[in-house]
This record gives C-alpha cells, sequence and structure tokens, in this order.
C-alpha cells in the first residue's frame, strides 16, 4: 500500500501532502522534512529508490521519487508495492496533472492544490491504485467541475458576468461620439398608475 | 460590515509576497483570525473558501483543528463545491484518533445512498482514506449494495472502500468475499484492478479464502492472456504495454494462489512462460511486468525449465544499463537467496561488482546480498571483496558492513589464523564500527589458539606501532601484549617476519596508549593491566613499571586509581603473590560470565605447573609441594586450559542458549571433613559439588580459633596432582581473633576434568602465642564424592 504521496518543491516547501495512514501533524511535518533530507541529498543519475525514513517506517518502505524540473514528486510505499508500477504511476499522474492544466507547472500546482487533490483522489484511493486511464480520470474531473460550476448560483452570477463580459468580443467602439445637439421631441406619454 | 474574505488564490499570492518566515507567520495568523472569526458567525457561503484556505495553511505547517466541525458541516450542505472541500477537509484533519470523526457518518451514510455519483465517490473516497473501524462497521452494507450498481465509477471505488474496510475489520471478509466471483467478470479495468486488489487481501487474511479462490486461477489466467495478447490499444497502455499495472496485481494474486499448490501451478505454467518470453523489455512498464512474472515463476512450483529462464531474466536485468532495473534485479535476488542459492551464486561475480556502485541504494543492496552469498567455498574470495569495500563504502554502511565479515568469518573460517587475520584487517579498517563484542570474541578466539600466540602477539604489536586510534584494536593488542609480552620478546616467529622488539619500547608504547587522549577510560583499563602483567613477564628491572602505577595512584579516573593502587600495593605488600596473581589466564567458556578483563580482580592465584619463573623462595617452595604429588603423573599441558574443538565452538555459537543458568544445584551434600587442629586452632573443609559443571569441586576451607590467643599472618596454600587444576581465591582476612572470634574463609576450585582420584596438600602458616609456626600435611579421608 501506498503510505504517503508528497510533493515539494527543490527548497523543501511542501506542494502536496497526502497521508495514508494517521499521523499526528507534527509527525507529519517531519516526514516532509525528513522526505526532502534524504531526497534532496540524491544525485542525478542514480536509481529512484530509497530506504524510507525511519518517521515513515524504517527500511521496510521505500521511497520512490521522481525529479521534474523544480518539484519532487514522492511516493512513500511499503514492500507490498511493485517498485518499477509506482515510477509508472508516478508518471501517468504526472501527465494526467499536464492534462488537467495544460502544460501543467510548479504555479499550477502552488495556486490550484485543492484541484491536484481531486486528481488524485480519482487515482489513488485509500493507499491503492484506482485507476489508471488518463482519460476517464480527466472526464471525471470535468464532469465534476461542471457540477459545481453549475450550482454556482446567484452568488456565483457577478463571476459569471464577469467572465463572460471578459470573454466577449466586442469591436472596437470609438471612445468619443460626437453627437450634436439633438432634439427629440418626446410624445406625451401616459403615466402609469 | 467586515471585509469581503480573500479568495484562496490571492491568500496565496500574499503568502509568497512574505519576504521572511516571520512575515509569513504574520500573514497567516491574520487571516487565520478572519477564518476563526468567520466561523464563529456561521456564514454559509463562503464557508468552503474559509476552508480551503485553512487546508493550505495546514499543508505549509499550522495549526488548522479549528476546522473540524466546519468539515462537518461542509459535508452535511447539499452543495457539492461544499461537499467537494467539506471531505478533502475530513481526510486531512480527521482522523481515527480524534472522536469528531464519527460525527460524519451519518452524512457518510447520506450520500451513499442518495444516487449522485460524484457525491458517491466523494465519501467513498473519504471513507476509504480515513474510516475508522466504528465507521467501517455502522457503513458496511452501503458499501456491500454499491458493489452491484451500474455505474462503474461507482463500483469500482467501493470495491476498494471494500479492501480498506477488510483491513479496519477483518470480519466484514464474510460481507465482502461473495461479490467477488461476479466482479471478476467485468470488462471494466477499473473495477478488474479494484476486484484483483480485494482478492489478494481476503486471500492473505484467510487461508479459506485462498483455498476458496483457487478456483478462479484459469479466469485470471484468461484475463492476462487477453491483456497480454492484445494490440496496441490507447485506453489503458502505458508505453506500449496493456494495463501493466493490471497485469502486476494478476501476477501477484497468481503468485499467492499457485504457492504450494501444484494444480494451480500448474495452470498457470503456460501464461507465464508467454509473459516472460513476449514482453517488451524496452520500457520500465514491460520490465515492470517482466519482474512480477520472475518472481511469481519462483515461488511457485514451476517447471525446472522455467524457473532457469526466470533467473537468467533477472541475471540480464542485472547487467542493464538502467540502475533502477539493477536495483530491482538486486532485490530480487536477495528474495531467492533462500530458496535458491545455487541458481543465485552464478551471479555471484556481477552482484560483487555492483558493490563498487557510486549510487549508495544499489551498493546497500549489493552488501546484502553478498553477504548472505558467502558459503565455505568462497569465504576467502568474497572476505577480501568485501574488505575492499569496507575501506571505502559510505559511512552509514560501515557498520552493516564490518558486522557482516565478522559474521561470516565465525560461520565459514578455514583457518583459525585466517580467522584472527580478517578479525584483525577489519579492526584495522572499521574499528570504531565493529560490535562491542567483536573484542571480546577476539579475546576468546586468541586465546584458544595457543599455537598462534606468537603470531597474534606479533601483528597485533605492529598494528598497534602504526595507529593507537581504533579503540577495539588498542583493546585487544594491549590485553595480547599484556598476556604474551614474553613471546614477543623472543626473535623469531615462522610465519611472519622476524621483528626485533626491545622491552623498553612495548612499554613506551603502552604508556603512550595510556597517556593518549584518544584513548577511552576501557582502553587505558586495558593497558595499564597490560603493563602489570608485563612486570612479570619481562625480566629486566620493574622500575618503569613501578613508576607508572604509582603515577596512577592519583588519577582522576576512579577506575583507574583504584587499580593502580592495587597494583601499587601487589608492589609493595604482596610482592611474593605478583607472579601467582599475574599468571596466564585460563581460556574462558564463551557463555561465562566475561572474566576476560580484569581477573585479577578477584585475585585468584593459579597454581597449575608453570615454566620456572625466577620469584621468590616462597614461590619455590610451593613448587617443591607439586613435586611431593608427582607420583601422579600424567603429562600436564601449560595451562590445561578445556579448550574447545571448532565444532564445539561453533556449536555453542550456533545453539541459541536453552538452558537456563542455574548455577551450583547441588547434589546430596558431602559431609564436611576437620583435617587440622593444633592448640585450639581448626581447619575445617567443606565441599560442594554443583550438578551445572560435574568436573568442579568447591571447597571452602574455614579456620576457627578457640584458643585463649589471637591467631594472625594466618596463610593457606594448597596443592593438588598435575592433572588437576587449582585456584585460590582470596581469604576473607589473615586474623583468627580468640575464642571463637571471627573465622577466616577461604574459596578453592577444583577441576578435575579427568576424575582422577583428588590429593590434596596443605600448607598453613601462621603466628600463634607468639610464635610463628608452619605445618605441610596431605588431606587424607577425602569423600569419594568429592571427585567421583
Amino acid at each position: 500500500m501506498i503510505k504517503a504521496i508528497l510533493i515539494f518543491n527543490n527548497h523543501g516547501k511542501p506542494r502536496l501532502s497526502k497521508f495514508y495512514q494517521p499521523y499526528s501533524e507534527d509527525t507529519q511535518q517531519q516526514i516532509i522534512r525528513e522526505t526532502f533530507h534524504l531526497v534532496s541529498k540524491r544525485d542525478e543519475n542514480v536509481c529512484n529508490f530509497l530506504e524510507g525514513g525511519l518517521l515513515i517506517g524504517g527500511s521496510d518502505n521505500k521511497l520512490i521519487y521522481r525529479h521534474y524540473a523544480t518539484l519532487y514528486f514522492v511516493f512513500c510505499v511499503d514492500s507490498s508495492e511493485s517498485e518499477l508500477g509506482i515510477l509508472d504511476l508516478i508518471q501517468v499522474f504526472v501527465e494526467t496533472l499536464d492534462k488537467c492544466f495544460e502544460n501543467v507547472c510548479e504555479l499550477d500546482l502552488i495556486f490550484h492544490v485543492d484541484k491536484v487533490h481531486n486528481i488524485l483522489a480519482e487515482m489513488v484511493m485509500g493507499g491503492m491504485v484506482l485507476e489508471t486511464n488518463m482519460n476517464e480520470i480527466v472526464t471525471q474531473i470535468d464532469a465534476q467541475n461542471k457540477l459545481e460550476k453549475s450550482e454556482a448560483g446567484f452568488a456565483g452570477a457577478p463571476a459569471r458576468a464577469v467572465s463572460a463580459v471578459k470573454n466577449m468580443n466586442l469591436p472596437e467602439i470609438p471612445r468619443n461620439i460626437n453627437i450634436g445637439d439633438i432634439s427629440i421631441k418626446v410624445p406625451n406619454l401616459p403615466s402609469f398608475k | 460590515m467586515m471585509t469581503p474574505s480573500l479568495k484562496l488564490q490571492d491568500l496565496i499570492e500574499e503568502i509568497r509576497g512574505a519576504k521572511t518566515q516571520a512575515q509569513e507567520r504574520e500573514v497567516i495568523h491574520k487571516e487565520c483570525a478572519h477564518i476563526r472569526a468567520s466561523f464563529r458567525d456561521g456564514d454559509p457561503l463562503h464557508r468552503h473558501r474559509q476552508l480551503a484556505k485553512l487546508l493550505y495553511v495546514h499543508m505549509l505547517g499550522y495549526p488548522a483543528h479549528f476546522g473540524q466541525m466546519e468539515c462537518l458541516k461542509l459535508i452535511a450542505s447539499p452543495r457539492f463545491s461544499d461537499k467537494r472541500v467539506g471531505y478533502l477537509g475530513a481526510m486531512l484533519l480527521l482522523d481515527e484518533r480524534q472522536d469528531a470523526h464519527l460525527l460524519i457518518t451519518n452524512s457518510i451514510k447520506n450520500d451513499l445512498n442518495q444516487g449522485i455519483q460524484p457525491v458517491q465517490g466523494l465519501a467513498l473516497c473519504t471513507l476509504s482514506t480515513m474510516g475508522s473501524a466504528e465507521m467501517c462497521r455502522d457503513l458496511a452494507t452501503e458499501v456491500e449494495k454499491l458493489l452491484l450498481q451500474p455505474s462503474p465509477y461507482v463500483r469500482k471505488k467501493a470495491v476498494l472502500t471494500a479492501v480498506h474496510m477488510i483491513r479496519k475489520v477483518p470480519e466484514l471478509s464474510n460481507i465482502f468475499l461473495p461479490p467477488c466471483a461476479q466482479l471478476l467478470h467485468e470488462r471494466h479495468h477499473g473495477i478488474l484492478l479494484g476486484t484483483i486488489t480485494l482478492i489478494t487481501e481476503l486471500c492473505e487474511r484467510s487461508p479459506a479464502a485462498l483455498g476458496h479462490f483457487r478456483k478462479v486461477v484459469p479466469q485470471l489466467v484468461q484475463i492476462l492472456r487477453t491483456l497480454v495478447t492484445s494490440g496496441y490499444s490507447t485506453e489503458h497502455s502505458v508505453s506500449g504495454v496493456s494495463d501493466p499495472f493490471l497485469q502486476v496485481q494478476i501476477l501477484r494474486l497468481l503468485r499467492i494462489l499457485g504457492r504450494n499448490h501444484e494444480e494451480s501451478s500448474e495452470t498457470m505454467n503456460d501464461l507465464l512462460a508467454q509473459v516472460a518470453t513476449n514482453t517488451e523489455t524496452s520500457r520500465n512498464a514491460g520490465n515492470a511486468v517482466l519482474f512480477e512474472t520472475v518472481l511469481t515463476i519462483m515461488d511457485i512450483h514451476s517447471a525446472a525449465g522455467l524457473r532457469v529462464l526466470a533467473v537468467n531474466i533477472l541475471g540480464r536485468f542485472l547487467l542493464n544499463s538502467d540502475k533502477n532495473i539493477r536495483y530491482v534485479a538486486l532485490t530480487s535476488l536477495l528474495r531467492l537467496v533462500q530458496s535458491d542459492h545455487s541458481a543465485v551464486q552464478r551471479h555471484r561475480p556481477t552482484v560483487v561488482e555492483c558493490l563498487q556502485e557510486p549510487d549508495a541504494s544499489l551498493s546497500r543492496r549489493a552488501l546484502e546480498l553478498s553477504l548472505a552469498l558467502v558459503n565455505s567455498s568462497n569465504v576467502r574470495a568474497m572476505t577480501q571483496e568485501l574488505q575492499g569495500f569496507l575501506k571505502s563504502c559510505p559511512p552509514d554502511l560501515r557498520a552493516d558492513c564490518a558486522s557482516g565479515i565478522l559474521l561470516a568469518a565465525e560461520r565459514f573460517a578455514p583457518t583459525k589464523r585466517w580467522h584472527i587475520d580478517t578479525i584483525l584487517r577489519v579492526l584495522t579498517t572499521a574499528g570504531t564500527h565493529v560490535r562491542d563484542d567483536a573484542v571480546a570474541n577476539l579475546i576468546q578466539l586468541i586465546g584458544g589458539a595457543q599455537e598462534l600466540h606468537a603470531y597474534s602477539v606479533r601483528r597485533l604489536y605492529s598494528a598497534l606501532a602504526e595507529d593507537i586510534s581504533q579503540q577495539p584494536l588498542v583493546q585487544v593488542a594491549a590485553w595480547c601484549i599484556g598476556e604474551y609480552g614474553d613471546l614477543l620478546l623472543e626473535g623469531s616467529c615462522e610465519e611472519i617476519e622476524p621483528l626485533q622488539v626491545e622491552e623498553e619500547e612495548v612499554l613506551a608504547l603502552l604508556e603512550k596508549v595510556l597517556q593518549s587522549h584518544m584513548s577511552l577510560p576501557a582502553t587505558r583499563g586495558y593497558a595499564f593491566t597490560a603493563l602489570m602483567k608485563l612486570s612479570t613477564r619481562f625480566h629486566g628491572d620493574n622500575n618503569r613499571i613501578r613508576q607508572v602505577v604509582s603515577i596512577y595512584g592519583s588519577c582522576l579516573d576512579v577506575e583507574l586509581q583504584q587499580r593502580a593502587v592495587e597494583y601499587n600495593t601487589l608492589f609493595r605488600k604482596y610482592d611474593h603473590m605478583r607472579a601467582a596473581v599475574l599468571e596466564k589466564m585460563p581460556l574462558v567458556e564463551r557463555d561465562g560470565p566475561l572474566v576476560i578483563e580484569e581477573a585479577e580482580e578477584s585475585k585468584e592465584a593459579q597454581l597449575s605447573e608453570a615454566t620456572p619463573i625466577p620469584t621468590e623462595p616462597q614461590t619455590s617452595k610451593l613448587l617443591d609441594l607439586l613435586d611431593l604429588l608427582d607420583d601422579d603423573t600424567e603429562d600436564a599441558q601449560h595451562l590445561a586450559p578445556r579448550d574447545p574443538s571448532p565444532e564445539g565452538a561453533l556449536g555453542h555459537l550456533l545453539n541459541l542458549p536453552c538452558h537456563p543458568p542455574a548455577l551450583y544445584q547441588t547434589l546430596p551434600p558431602i559431609p564436611n571433613l576437620q583435617v587440622f587442629e593444633r592448640e585450639g586452632l581448626q581447619l575445617n573443609l567443606s565441599f560442594v559439588r554443583p550438578s551445572e559443571i560435574p568436573a568442579l569441586l568447591l571447597i571452602t576451607a574455614t579456620a576457627t580459633n578457640s584458643s585463649g590467643s589471637d591467631v594472625t599472618h594466618f596463610v593457606c596454600q594448597a596443592a593438588v596432582p598435575k592433572s588437576f587444576q587449582l585456584q585460590l581465591q582470596a581469604p576473607s582476612g589473615d586474623t583468627v581473633p580468640a575464642q571463637g572470634g571471627l573465622p577466616i574463609t577461604q574459596l578453592l576450585r577444583i577441576l578435575n576434568p579427568n576424575k582422577a582420584p583428588l590429593r590434596l596438600k596443605l600448607r598453613l602458616t601462621y603466628n600463634h602465642f607468639g610464635q610463628s609456626v608452619q605445618e605441610i600435611f596431605e588431606v587424607n579421608n577425602l569423600p569419594l564424592e568429592t571427585w567421583q
């Protein structure tokens, strides 16, 4: 089973942390620090597997990690998982993120960490692999996002209006329309009671 | 009116804008105060946004427990966006250790039943991540219902939730076992993946389930075959391999089902061969499947040809340029080394090469595997490789490597000399990383190898002269020099280059160890005692040693000071006993109490046959005593130790001590014997034969005084025939006050390995009534039980 999934940057700042076993908050932060410490020491051309640190369960557990530019993706697993399989899983996860965010970069993960959680929840559940078909996952995420948007109701109306206006393709309107003095004869309209 | 709350993105911007840690803390504290206020006011519109912000700062490590109740409220809300954040919050903030977590059970139940798929999905996800045992029990029926739902999305999640529930509450296996058969017929890969996981979990927990599921082996084989032979499909393929995740899971389940079961193994054989030969190995996905296949082949009752194929695949992977492949190959070989030792041995050269890897993970695996591959035929070569590795390996592997080499040496040493050499080399290279008992083991080993004393002491002396920083080495060397210092001075030894050593050099070296700041207190103790022993081994005058001893009488280290004072006294007042006290030590039993270091503390004087030591006349009189018993001729060995044969020692090692250390259980008591009486002074002997050690006889000599005058300067000495071993412990005193005052007791230990008839001669000297008395007599009428 997968014990934890951690994403942090080259300086150790956490970008996503999901634990599939109960750990106290303090322990969680310590695990993040310890994992960063172990993983950052690694060279560029060594294998992607490490013995787990003491806090996460010692040598029974492994850290399987991939380093993409500024981010480390670390999966902490126990001995029942296939190491090469988890490597592939990380790859599928990143590719899915890429598809959902369109050329994902670290900033996307920073500002949309809740969306990343939702995507991850479609792939790994309770420490076990749930779905690895990218299309399925993306379809599901889209459906959920639509459901959220449709629900926004009145509270979302201003936001929707703003985004509608932003997306409108207006032709250039001349700023100063100089209309001469127009005297329009207004008919005497009956007053409404 | 309060300011509109920040959006999550805006908060993140602000936090990132903070230049220092303190600034960041400030921003976050301010925002948390807002969030807390908002929670208190109960604003439903923005609650999800507030919680999202709280979850963000929680990830950064700030306390967020006050959001737990809000998660509950959000989950209970009808809106999807609320539920989404609420459930995420529940997964991140709540766990089974807080009582609050039970409160969401009802909400989950409602959400599971209300039929909107994304909501059901959320509920299942949360349940499988943080569901406690109570929650699982309450919601088991709901989850079971969802297993039969038409929607594959919900079903696949329900299946995995079932796995989690079984882990928390094993009794629920009964509910989730029946649906498995039907679920296996699904086409949807997600459901299949979950089902295989579920079946695997069930089989691992219960042998009954294992038997039950053996009948689905043909079905599993079929599914796998379809996956392997189907053409390229974009749906689930990863770099050209169709759904490698599902393939790996099926292979793992097949492994569990086929283990120890002929029939199932047979069904799988063809398929495994097919997978092993047809899988594309150019990309990681294919290799993952191949590895799993190899492990399955080795674990079940597969055909011999198939096993050979599997091990060869592993061997090929060992040579692969991809480090990940090599790592997994080493790990797999380690798993196989117990069951298929000879097959793995074939790859020993490659494994040893992997020791040189710069990658720490790989070299660690290679080390474990190399140690497992050492056997009696390759021990010399392997030890050499491992010692080479020890010199250059990363520090965290040093301890493991050193103890691994020592263990291998113990198990497979071809000769004692090789063994001593190996331990010596390990101590020199990695002395600080060896285990504590390595010193004791080496001393015991050297002590037992009598023919190698000269060799050992020379090697150790040279090593010590070069480097006095490695503490275990220094300790052993000091001990050896102290014991066998006389052998060191004799110039020649065939096995080693001639080494001319002067007494002064040796003393200087030991003093250097004593004074060095690198020496631990224990080491200094060793060196000090060694110096003292040399006072009898060396023939020169002892002024230098006396000087050192008296200086250390005021040493700050209490242990050393005590010894110095004792030794000083030995020089001054008990010089006649010094030779006897500092005699060569007998061999110590492996499991026995560690008498190695400071036997002198108990002042055991061993009076066995020894090469004549030029000491005071007192001792020579003792020798006369021994001569009187000469009629019992048996060629006595120098030390008469109980030298255990190598097999015996190994037997000792391999047999974990199982007999309780019940010492001194006695047979029916042997009657006491009065052996001497003169003018009110009586000497009585009482005998004890512990049943633990049949050859041992303990005699307590008690001197009592019923006369009117004190007996002073009482000394009792004893002698036995050569085949016996006698140890005399220090008497309780040397004065027996008059009129039945406190008697003197003294313990004699006699070892009689040959069960020869015991003869005992005693010599008493004392002052009584103003006269000095000396009596020598043989003890008659020794009871038969003392030696039979």
